[in-house]
Formats: C-alpha cells, sequence, structure tokens
C-alpha cells in the first residue's frame, strides 16, 4: 500500500501540518486535549474543509469523491454510532477475515441478531472496528482507537490492527492519551502542542 | 343568482357574538379579551381592505397587475416559511430556498390549472388566478416550511451519526435518506390527510363560501374536488423541490456535512 502524505494542510487557523505515513508504518500522535487531534484526523478523512492536500501515493484526495476518498481512507472515530436497530445491518455480508477479526476480539456470528441499544460502550467501538475494516482502507486513522475498552480488550483491539497494518503495509495514525500504548504499537511519535503545532518526539527510530 | 348582500348591521350583530364571547372571557377569568379583541379587528380591518384590492384588481385585469399582485403574495409566502425555521440556512440562499420551491410548484400547479383545465379567456383572468394562486401558496406553504423545519431539526440532532455515515463512505444522500423521507413524510400529511376526511368531518371552505354564493353543491363540490388535487400536487411537489435543494445545501461538493450553512434563529 502507498504512504499517506500531508502536504501544508491547514484548516480552521490550523497548520500548515507537513508529515508522511509511510506504507505499514505505525505513527503515533498525542497531545492535551483539545489541542486539535481530532480536527487533524477529521481533515485528513476530507470530512472538514482545509487547504493544502492530503495524498495517498500519488493520489490527491482531490481527484476522486469525497465518499471514495473517505473509503481509502478510514478513521475511526473515538465514539462510535449507529443507526439501525440490528448490529447486522451495518455490515455487508460477512467474509473469513471479518470473522475472525470478530473473533479476536471476542464475539462470534450470532452478534449480528443483537440490539444495538444493548451494547455497551465498549462494545460498540469493537465492533466499530470491524465495521470499519469491512471498506479494506488503505489508510488508517485511529482516534482513541481504545479509549472506552477494558484493559482486557485492549490487547485484542491492539491486535487487530497491528495484523491489518502488516498484512497489508497500511499506514496508521493512532492518537492516543496513553504513552504507553504509543511506546507498544507505533515506530514514531509525533505530540501536538496547545497551539495545534506538531513536533517529532522520536524521530528516525523506525 | 346572486349572494344576499350583508349590511353593516348583520356584521354588528354577529360581532355582538364575539363581544358576548369576550364577556364570558372576563368573568371566567380566561384573560383571552384583549386577544379576542385585537384579532376580531385584525380580520376585520385585513379582509375589508384585501376585499378592496381584490376589487380593483378585477377591474383592471391586465397581465403585468395580476403578475405584479402573485409575485407579492409569493415573497410574504417565503418570508413566513423563513419565519417559521428554527434553524435556517444562511443569507439570500436561505430565503431563495424555500421561496423558489413555492414559485416552481404553485405557479406551475396554477397556471395548468388556470389554462389548460378551466380554460378561462385570458387564462389569467384575476377573479380565477387570485384566488386559486392564494389558496395554492398558503397551503405549499405551510408544508415546505414543515418539512424544512424536520429535516433541519433532525439533521442538527443527528449530525453524529451522519457523519459517522459518511466516515464509512456514504455519499450525503445515503446517509439522510431516512431523514428525507420522514420530512417529505410529514409536509405531505396534512393535505392527505385533509382529502382523506373532506365532507365528512368538515365542508371545506371554499366550497360553503361558493354555496353560499349562490353556486349550486355540485358545481361547488366539483370545484373543491379540484383544488384539493392541485393542493396536493402542488404541496407534494413543492416539498420535494425544497427538500432536495436543502440536501444540497447542507452537503458541499466533497459531500461533507456543513451545518455551518445553518444559523438559528
Amino acid at each position: 500500500m502507498a504512504p499517506l502524505t500531508i502536504r501544508a494542510l491547514a484548516f480552521a487557523q490550523r497548520g500548515p501540518y507537513d508529515f508522511t505515513v509511510r506504507s505499514g508504518e505505525c505513527l503515533g500522535l498525542e497531545g492535551a486535549s483539545g489541542a486539535g487531534k481530532t480536527l487533524l484526523l477529521r481533515a485528513i478523512a476530507d470530512l472538514d474543509p482545509h487547504e493544502g492536500s492530503v495524498l495517498l501515493g500519488d493520489l490527491d484526495c482531490r481527484e476522486i469523491s469525497g465518499p471514495a476518498w473517505r473509503t481509502k481512507v478510514g478513521l475511526l472515530p473515538a465514539e462510535s454510532h449507529w443507526w439501525h436497530d440490528r448490529v447486522g445491518e451495518h455490515f455487508r455480508e460477512l467474509d473469513p477475515d471479518d470473522l475472525e477479526r470478530l473473533r479476536l476480539l471476542g464475539f462470534d456470528r450470532s452478534v449480528l441478531s443483537w440490539q444495538v441499544s444493548r451494547l455497551s460502550t465498549g462494545e460498540k467501538q469493537r465492533l466499530a472496528l470491524v465495521r470499519l475494516l469491512q471498506n479494506q482502507p488503505e489508510a488508517l486513522l485511529l482516534d482513541e482507537p481504545t479509549g472506552n475498552l477494558h484493559s482486557s480488550n485492549v490487547a485484542q483491539v491492539e491486535q487487530v490492527l497491528q495484523q491489518y497494518r502488516l498484512g497489508r503495509a497500511v499506514p496508521l495514525l493512532w492518537v492516543s492519551h496513553d504513552p504507553e500504548q504509543l511506546g507498544r504499537v507505533a515506530a514514531r511519535v509525533m505530540h501536538m502542542h496547545r497551539d495545534g503545532s506538531l513536533e517529532m518526539l522520536q524521530p528516525g527510530r523506525a | 343568482m346572486g349572494v344576499k348582500p350583508l349590511s353593516a348591521v348583520d356584521l354588528a350583530l354577529a360581532a355582538g357574538l364575539v363581544l358576548v364571547l369576550g364577556l364570558c372571557s372576563y368573568r371566567l377569568r380566561l384573560g383571552l379579551e384583549k386577544r379576542l379583541a385585537v384579532s376580531a379587528f385584525r380580520t376585520t380591518v385585513q379582509l375589508l381592505l384585501i376585499g378592496q384590492v381584490l376589487n380593483i384588481l378585477f377591474a383592471r385585469g391586465d397581465f403585468l397587475f395580476v403578475a405584479g399582485v402573485s409575485l407579492l403574495m409569493l415573497l410574504v409566502a417565503g418570508r413566513e416559511v423563513s419565519a417559521r425555521q428554527n434553524r435556517r440556512i444562511r443569507g439570500v440562499q436561505g430565503w431563495l430556498l424555500g421561496t423558489g420551491a413555492m414559485f416552481v410548484s404553485s405557479f406551475t400547479v396554477a397556471y395548468i390549472a388556470l389554462a389548460v383545465i378551466i380554460g378561462n379567456e385570458p387564462w389569467y383572468a384575476p377573479r380565477y388566478a387570485i384566488p386559486l394562486l392564494g389558496m395554492l401558496l398558503g397551503n405549499t406553504m405551510n408544508g415546505i416550511a414543515l418539512s424544512m423545519d424536520r429535516m433541519t431539526e433532525t439533521i442538527w440532532q443527528q449530525r453524529q451519526v451522519i457523519e459517522q455515515r459518511l466516515l464509512l463512505g456514504q455519499s450525503g444522500a445515503e446517509a439522510t435518506a431516512e431523514i428525507r423521507r420522514q420530512a417529505l413524510r410529514s409536509g405531505m400529511i396534512p393535505i392527505i390527510n385533509a382529502m382523506a376526511v373532506a365532507g365528512l368531518v368538515s365542508l371545506p371552505g371554499m366550497m360553503t363560501g361558493q354555496i353560499l354564493g349562490g353556486s349550486s353543491p355540485m358545481d361547488a363540490v366539483k370545484y373543491q374536488i379540484l383544488i384539493m388535487f392541485l393542493i396536493a400536487a402542488g404541496t407534494g411537489f413543492g416539498v420535494m423541490v425544497a427538500i432536495w435543494q436543502l440536501r444540497r445545501n447542507l452537503f458541499d461538493d466533497r459531500e461533507r456535512l456543513r451545518l455551518d450553512q445553518l444559523q438559528r434563529r
């Protein structure tokens, strides 16, 4: 898969941001709440208006439609949302990869018939990951993917994400408040200061 | 057969009933007597005024004059639609949206009714054109205002769900399909219900007026059926145009949800 390149990205009096998430690399992003980490992810997914460009390999996000871009560059929001009554209505036909991910995250096929209203926050978050990966995104933006999880489930989510990244050499941008987690999963870590500026903490440690 | 004219004394007698109602309101301490008086006064003055306007209109009857009055009615209705929105699209766009939808549907339907169905010579004869357009505008105005308000309000409340759907690669149209369907329904259901009970629960005002005015009941009924169909078509198509345009205004060319386009009243 191709690297994700952020070039002179500016929005809402923030930026310009310039950095690259290499193919198959997990780049960590930490910083105080309210610094604008989520806004940065939203701009990269082209969910908010922005200037500058975001490229997946040679493909500029403006060359394809917004929905097509967001299918390729998948953003997992900190809080997932569901609109149908049952879990299964949010999913396409499950393939073996999907079933394997469900199993790793502690579910089986029967989860599809569950009522969304009965899911816990943590269950929703884990299922949202499987739902997003069904799009087979070529780059992943993760906003606190384990933020609402019980510690016993954190390792499983990390494992699913690392498998996906390594299996397809997908670039991953991982936002977390937990320095230990970023130490485990990320090759490099960026820090976002309160003014929104970025600083690479461990440059080159690949 | 003409209508038996009412004298000022006749109306004063009817006003006496309202006066008694006001006294009751005072004795029962409903606190409605002032509002009752103001409303009764307003209805008298406004209707007398419009009577004068229609007198002039019917006497002149040239196209430009009819067109001018129609335009004025449209502008007032457009203002009313904007005023009834809790959250509306910013600036001229927002006003154009509701007014444009009303213009497209009401004026088209009114033209078809006048020129093709009723077939007057000339088709814009004000005795037919103005009341017909008035009734169409009044009803499409209600439908459009209701459905637009429903749609903006629901999208505002469900913005996070909509953005989640956009994030999964859906377009704005896909992400709001159910919301738009509900908004369309809420705009169209009042007229559908009105058609279902017409004649059973209520005698429509226009028909009553026509019968009082001396028309045969069957003639009045046929006109009422025509009006019902016209209002249903005008409201339905107007609501569709409004919801379609509203969706185009709330999502940009990158299919992002642009709630910054909304302003609260």
